[in-house]
């Protein structure tokens, strides 16, 4: 195996990682990124309080940093790949000069584009995304590879001061689509009246 | 008054809560009074395609807010406007126009050239203030269009409103 297919043999798996960080977090407000990482959110149970992107490459994270600004009191978690990340870099600088304190992002990196036929990501070679984050100025970042570091991490995801980011490296393996709904006004309106209320809904 | 000054006396009698921009000469003044207002959070991006993110997480939230830009950063929104479009994120613009209007930097002629016909064809909706006096409806009809027309629509703003910018220090080069 080549070196820049290490991810082959990664231990943790892509959609129980998202499942432990979102299971039971009702009040969580999750912007996913487009492809996996919106399967991944919708196989741990599709919600209103989900802005799964089925488009946008590389604005996941300046989306979530907008509705972090304007909710304040609730925690906003940015659930991304690292293919999607690699293009919204920039929005990393952005977040960390705003510095909201409700922010969390969680990168998963498989090391691959997993929706045009694995090829291998910037991240397989030489780019270290937790250190591009924490280069920016996010204040808590971390790199989690197993298990244990994901125990350790999870309070740290949806509890602590942040902004935070963390990496986890999951196994490459293409898994079966668990898509969300695709209309985007529908899936504005819910999340909009699930968060605001009906009178939200224009 | 300054035009700029009817734009930011625009954005508050609208409760605008964000304000993006990457930072630009013709929008110098009002960044600057957004920055310093209490109710607005000002961010400024590293490119201009993250405001339109940002604008669309701050609407899910329940904040209204705008985006500011020259002309060069429509071409780096092209994309992320299909967000936008295909949810109906209100999307207000303001542009500061460059390449058309004593432009010293032939660099600026692409973008000042095609500016409006791209937010056009990406399903903007535009109007151009030539003059002054046009900026205050203007900038009041574009806001109204994006938050009660729940649309995208932009405020071209010609560059002879703003001061004419060359690269001379008084050596006559």
């Amino acid at each position: 195996m080549s070196e820049d297919r290490r991810s082959d043999d990664y231990p943790l798996a892509r959609r129980d990682v998202v499942r432990q960080i979102t299971e039971g977090q009702d009040d969580l407000l999750v912007i996913a990124g487009l492809g996996s990482t919106a399967w991944d959110v919708t196989a741990a149970g599709d919600r209103d309080l989900n802005f799964p992107l089925w488009g946008a490459m590389g604005g996941a994270v300046a989306m979530g940093l907008g509705l972090a600004l304007a909710q304040p009191e609730r925690r906003v978690l940015v659930i991304t790949g690292d293919g999607e990340a690699l293009m919204g870099m920039g929005s990393l600088a952005t977040a960390a000069m705003q510095a909201p304190a409700n922010l969390s992002i969680v990168i998963i990196d498989n090391e691959r584009y997993g929706e045009t036929g694995m090829q291998i990501t910037h991240t397989a070679g030489t780019t270290d995304l937790a250190a591009v984050a924490a280069a920016c100025g996010i204040p808590v970042t971390g790199l989690v590879l197993n298990q244990a570091e994901l125990d350790a991490a999870l309070p740290v995801i949806l509890e602590a001061t942040g902004p935070v980011l963390h990496v986890v490296k999951v196994r490459a393996k293409k898994l079966d689509f668990v898509l969300p709904p695709k209309d985007g006004v529908h899936l504005k309106n819910r999340f909009r009246r699930a968060l605001l209320g009906a009178e939200a809904v224009i | 008054m300054n035009w700029w000054q009817d734009i930011f006396g625009a954005f508050k009698a609208n409760d605008v809560a964000m304000v993006a921009y990457v930072p630009d000469a013709g929008h110098s003044a009002l960044i600057e009074a957004c920055v310093a207002d209490n109710e607005i959070r000002a961010v400024p991006l590293t490119t201009e395609e993250e405001g339109v993110a940002l604008l669309a997480g701050a609407w899910l939230g329940g904040a209204k807010g705008v985006l500011l830009m020259q002309s060069s950063g429509v071409g780096n929104c092209i994309n992320m406007l299909s967000l936008a479009a295909t949810c109906r994120f209100p999307l207000p613009l303001f542009v500061t126009m460059r390449g058309q209007w004593h432009e010293f930097n032939p660099w600026q002629f692409p973008m000042g050239q095609t500016a409006e016909a791209q937010l056009n064809t990406a399903a903007v909706e535009t109007m151009t203030a030539a003059a002054a006096e046009d900026v205050a409806p203007m900038a009041a009809a574009t806001l109204d269009m994006a938050y009660s027309g729940g649309g995208m629509a932009a405020l071209l703003l010609h560059q002879s409103l703003s001061p004419v910018k060359t690269f001379d220090q008084g050596g006559g080069k």
